[in-house]
Formats: structure tokens, sequence, C-alpha cells
């Protein structure tokens, strides 16, 4: 994993409705006087500021008091530029915080301590809770932190944070996941956000803020053998040199690199030729590692269109058939048998849900039986491929490693599968 | 949202970000060239277009765009812009469409209440009729989430229905960056290469690679009035009301848009270093310094883009 701290850190929040992510996010930019002065001001209500109102820009969210769409802010410290997506934390509304965890660098699942029993011990935590957490680590999000909130309108705040925090250790601990801290924090007071509030709680660690500074960002694949995604094919203009190919082959190196000399396989037409010229994004010729974009030529003419994969020649072989962990995300449940799209790189693919193997339960984590899955639910299945795929372990090449379904009548995304 | 940088924290973290948002920026650019048969990337002639523009000759190579221009005209443009586009899509060799909300006027679609209002608003029924005219099925636009509440919640691919309508309650999940491009006929997609850029990042952008603007982005004297906060230019459709006395400053435009609506700030930044340094001490986000059009209510942008504005 990369330590790059100077890269702009891309987080987003997670946790339940009301449990203060809108006001959390306010707070870090107003004390990180992120905050114009024109902005500061729209968010006054009954002589107050109403930190939330920063970012819930909807109608819809204002008038329901709850955040329904990803918001996206911009913000510097004086260690670090950041990027925040204020995800939302109805349930209804999983798809999006999906959608914002795919890019991020860290989560920040915000407890709230308020709803939680914890005058009588370890406390149970609340399901969002839970599905947030397990959704970012499905995800090799690199960074998990757990924010535990409104610890001001509780009487004893460091015997409520002790419990709690010793509950959200548990459960991470048998997700298998790694939280990166535990932090106390006020939003609606600002204390631990930005500024540390040493022995608040008990706690004497770094604030939130101070946490994320020092986060590193999503490390890109490149141990893993080259593979590439062709995005877009360029034709050569007329009268230009042709003698090496005439086609620029554009995409994102998914994993590994690719330099000059680069024995590439073609998926799906299993033609081979060799890489002569690598251009970067910007048509510039070097190296490229995984990550980012490039433009290949290759040394012969071979058919090659949007939506193959160019592969290193000991790459895994295409598959017909796989099996992986599903969020789902459509408003209608997932029943086995249906045909899908599966997108996979810029490669679209008929799939057929052979089996729902199981769905998981939240709060044991344990696999339940299940023949459909429901919306919001998170399980396995296994899909079979109208035309083969060069899929990878998600757990180990993020690119490669994803597709999502879409159904086929209606085009809505219904879901993000994690090939095993 | 757009953030007050310590010029000293500039230096340090330096413009490196800058090289990550074009890459973002072409890969989408590069996407839409792949994922689309017709369509069309919105040019303005003002700021961001030029930064989108300029990303797109990296993408493709100089006069070599892919897709052509669309440029809807509310009549009501600075002539510097206009002028700056026509010349700007022919050193690029590029197709330039423009169509004309006096058209759709004329066609009785568009219907003022005021002769004067803001024809800003209108601009959606032109360029709905455009998209239906050429049946683009992807217009790529240099709109940012830091300009607003509304633009911050938008995803990269925004999906638009057959009315030509945002459904910000049912936006596709965008994962990683496996974009669903499926249409139904009739539907749409507004595309934002540039979404995850803030005013300051296009600013240091232009300055880096020496974009050439139209002058109204720099410091110039011209008549205003000091109106609810605002400069509001002195021009034939803006002239001053009864009571308002016409004063010569030094001003620039952060943003251009609609005559009717555009304000200026005052600023004597000359060049590209010199705005940077300025966007660097805000204190006002663009839209609150520079459109009067926005302050109606705090859903205006939402609602008009729920009605197919870009």
């Amino acid at each position: 994993m990369a330590t790059d701290t100077a890269a702009p850190l891309r987080f987003i929040t997670a946790g339940s409705v009301d449990d203060g992510k809108s006001t959390l996010i306010g707070r870090l930019l107003v004390d990180s006087k992120a905050v114009l002065q024109d902005q500061l001001a729209g968010v006054q209500r009954a002589g107050a500021t109403d930190l939330a109102l920063l970012t819930d820009g909807l109608q819809a969210e204002r008038e329901q008091g709850i955040t329904i769409d990803v918001a996206w802010r911009y913000f510097a410290t004086p260690a670090r530029k950041f990027i925040i997506g204020d995800a939302p934390g109805h349930e209804q509304y999983t798809r999006n915080m999906v959608t914002a965890a795919s890019a991020a660098d860290a989560v920040v699942v915000l407890v709230d301590a308020t709803k939680l029993a914890w005058q009588a011990g370890e406390p149970a935590l609340l399901p969002q809770t839970h599905r947030h957490a397990l959704l970012a680590h499905l995800l090799r999000v690199p960074s998990i932190v757990f924010a535990v909130n409104k610890l001001d309108a509780i009487e004893d705040p460091a015997l409520a944070f002790g419990r709690i925090a010793s509950a959200l250790q548990r459960f991470a601990a048998a997700a298998g996941l790694q939280a990166q801290a535990v932090v106390p924090v006020s939003a609606l007071q600002g204390l631990n956000v930005v500024q540390p509030t040493p022995g608040w709680c008990g706690y004497q660690g770094p604030s939130l803020l101070q946490c994320l500074e020092s986060l590193p960002v999503a490390a890109a694949e490149t141990q893993e053998t080259f593979s590439f995604p062709v995005q877009w094919v360029e034709k050569a203009p007329e009268g230009s040199d042709t003698r090496q190919g005439r086609r620029v082959f554009w995409g994102r190196v998914a994993t590994g690199a690719v330099a000059p000399g680069q024995a590439v396989r073609v998926m799906p037409s299993g033609q081979t030729a060799q890489v002569v010229q690598v251009l970067d994004g910007v048509r510039r010729p070097r190296e490229v590692a995984a990550g980012h974009s490039a433009g290949l030529v290759l040394d012969r003419e071979v058919d090659v269109s949007r939506g193959d994969w160019l592969l290193a020649a000991d790459a895994p072989e295409a598959v017909r058939e796989l099996s992986g962990t599903i969020a789902w995300l459509d408003d209608e449940p997932l029943p086995a048998g249906r045909v899908y799209w599966a997108l996979h790189g810029h490669r679209w693919v008929k799939a057929r849900v052979r089996r729902v193997v199981h769905r998981l339960d939240i709060h044991t984590l344990q696999p339940q039986p299940a023949g459909e899955l429901e919306p919001n639910a998170i399980g396995r299945i296994e899909l079979a491929l109208q035309e083969p795929l060069a899929v990878r372990s998600f757990g180990r090449a993020r690119g490669p490693g994803s597709l999502v379904l879409v159904d086929t009548t209606s085009h809505r995304t219904a879901a993000a599968l994690l090939v095993d | 949202m757009n953030a007050r940088v310590d010029p000293q924290l500039l230096a340090r973290l330096g413009n490196g970000h800058l090289d990550a948002l074009e890459e973002e920026a072409i890969f989408v650019l590069r996407e839409v060239a792949g994922a689309f048969e017709r369509p069309a990337l919105l040019f303005s002639g003002g700021k961001d277009s030029l930064v989108l523009l300029r990303c797109a000759e990296k993408a493709f190579g100089i006069g070599r765009l892919p897709y052509p221009l669309l440029m809807i005209d509310t009549g009501h443009n600075f002539p510097e812009v206009t002028g700056f586009r026509d010349r700007r899509a022919a050193e690029l060799g590029a197709e330039l469409i423009v169509r004309s909300v006096e058209d759709s006027m004329r066609r009785g679609t568009v219907r003022l209440a005021r002769p004067d209002e803001p024809r800003n608003p209108h601009q959606s029924v032109t360029l709905l009729e455009a998209v239906e005219e050429f049946r683009f099925d992807a217009l790529i636009g240099g709109a940012r989430r830091d300009e607003e509440k509304a633009r911050a919640k938008e995803r990269m691919f925004s999906h638009r229905d057959g009315f030509g309508q945002w459904q910000p309650k049912s936006q596709r999940p965008e994962l990683w960056t496996l974009f669903n491009t499926r249409l139904h006929p009739g539907e749409h997609f507004r595309v934002f290469p540039i979404s995850n850029w803030t005013e300051l990042d296009v600013w240091q952008y232009i300055e880096r690679e020496q974009i050439e603007l139209p002058s109204l982005y720099y410091a110039h004297q011209r008549q205003v009035v000091e109106r609810k906060g605002l400069l509001v230019p002195v021009t034939e459709l803006t002239p001053p009301r009864e009571g308002e006395t016409a004063t010569p400053r030094t001003v620039r435009f952060r943003t251009l848009g609609d005559i009717t609506c555009t304000c200026p700030v005052a600023s004597t930044a000359a060049n590209a270093a010199e705005v940077v340094a300025e966007t660097l001490a805000v204190e006002v986000s663009e839209r609150g310094a520079t459109r009067m059009d926005d302050k109606t209510s705090d859903a205006s942008m939402e609602r008009r883009k729920k009605e197919g504005y870009f």
C-alpha cells in the first residue's frame, strides 16, 4: 500500500440517518475556513447556523431533512487537499453510498451515541453502521475510521465512548476489517473534529481531521500482471507514418504497467502482438503504470475494438462463469434466472444469474440461505456469461475484479459485483 | 464550494493535482467518444468550456475533435465572447453548431413573461430542441460541482429522460469508472468531465496551460451601478434604473453568461496568475458574487435542471 499523503484524499461519510453526517461535514468546512460568506449566510435558520444545510442541496432533502444523494465538496488544510463525499444514510439510498464508497480512499462511519443503549455495557450497533462498514470493507476502501458523534449530549461521555468504541472494535474484528481509528466527536460543538480536544471522553488521540491528514490514498495495482481495457480506438490521420500499425488503443491501465516490448494477447479474439509504442494520457511517449491512461500502438494489425482487453501473455484465462459478492442496488429484488447486462471495463456482455448462493446477515455476518436478494442486500451469486470475460479476483485487482449489472429493460444500474 | 486557501499553503501543495484532474477529464472525454453515437460538446466561449476544450485537444489531438461544438445563444451574449468563440472554433477546425433562443421565441416555443427578463432559463427549451434536431445522445458540459449545491449532487454521467429532465432522487449509481451509458430512444446524457474542479483549479490550469480567454475575464474599466451588493454592468440591455448613477469601475468577470444576469467583480487582476492570487483570497462564492438569477430561491438551480437546464 502506498503511503502517499501528498495526493488529495477522497473520503466519504457514512452511517444512519440523523446521526449528523451533514453537520459533521459542515463543521469540517467551517472550522477549516472553507466556507465563503454568502454560503454561510445562506444556512442561517432562526438565528443559528444550520451546518447540515451547507451540503443538503436538493429541495427534497431540505423538505425531509435527510440526505438523498452524494454531494461532493472540496477543501484544503495546511497539510492536504480533500474531496469529501457526503453520502446518504437512509437504507433506501444505499446505492448512493456505494457509489461514493467505490471512489473513496477512506470512509468515516459516523455513529450516533445517543441512539445506542450503552448504559448496561457494550451496546448493539445500528444496522446501517454494520452495513456501511461492511460495504466499505468489501469495496476495499483502504481506511475505515469510526467517529462517535453527539457525545456532548450524553451525561457520562467517557463511559459511553469507551463502551461504544469497544463494540465497534469487536464488530470490526468479526468482520475482518481494521479500523484506522475510533474518534469521539461533537459535530455540533466542534469537539475533536478539526481541533483536538485532549482528554475529552478519555481520548488523547488526534482529531478526526488530523487522522484524515495522515491516511494513504488507494494504491494502484502495479504488482499484478498487465491488463488494459480498450476505451477508444483512434485511427491514425491520413498520410501519417503507419509502419507501426495504424491505430492507437486508448484506455486506462487496470493492473501492472506497460512499456514498449510488452507482449499482449487480445481478449476475446486471442490474437497476440507486441506493444511498439506507449503514449501517456496526454500523448507523451513513456512507460505507464496502473491507474493512468495510456495509448498503445501494436506491431501488427490485429482485431481490437472498444471493449476488448489487452492482457499480458501470462494473464489468467477468460471465463464463462463466475461467482462473487454482490451489493444489490435496484428497487426490485434480484431473482435467480434473470438475464442482465454485465459491464466489465468497457465491455458489455449478457449475464444470467445462475444461482443466489446466500445473503449475508449484516448483524451476525453469517451467510443465510436465500432464493432471491431484496433491495440493499449483500450476498453471493453465480453468473453464467454469454461471452468470456477476463476477470480476476477483486481482492487482488479492483479493475478486472469488478462488474456492474444493468437491467436490460429499465437500464437501471442494478448491482455492484465483486469477483471471488 | 470554493475554498479560501492560504497562498503559502498553495505554494506548498503546488499544482500537481491538476495532472490528476486533467487525466480524469481526458478519460471522460474519450469515454464519450467511445460510448455514444452522436455526442456534442457545449461551448460557450467561457473559461470552463475553454478548459474543457484544452483537455479535448490533449485527448484527441489538435484539430481532431470527434464531436461538434454546440452553442445555445441567448442573444444576450457579450460580443467579446461570441467573437472569441467563433475564432477559437475556426482555429480548432471544429464544427460549430449555434442554435438561438430568439429562434425559439419566433417559433413560439419560448415565451417571455417580460421582454427584459433573463433568457438563461429559457436556454433549456432551445437546447432540448437542438437535442431533438440532431438526435444528440450525449452533451458534454463544463459544469463544476463547486458552483452550486444542486450541481454538487450530480453524477459525471447524468441521465436525462425523454423530456430532458434530471431525476435527482433516482440517479444511476456510478461505481468505479464503470459508466452505465445505456439509453432508451429519446433519452440522453449530460456529461461533466470537470465536475471535480474548483474555480481555483480552473484558474491554475488556465495559468499553467496559458489558455487564452475572452478579455472580459481580466480587469478592465466599465460603467456599472451598484445594486443589492452586486456590480451591475451598464449595457443597452441593462440601463441604470431610476435613481441609480452609473460610475466607471475597474472590474473583471468571474463568470460570463447572459448579459442581463451576469455581474463583474471589482478587480485589478490583469492576467491568470493575478486571478489565481485573487481567487485565493475571495470571501464570496463565484455565483454569490456574480449571478442575479440564482438568488430567487435556494432551489432555483435544481428546479431548472429538472426542467432540462444544463
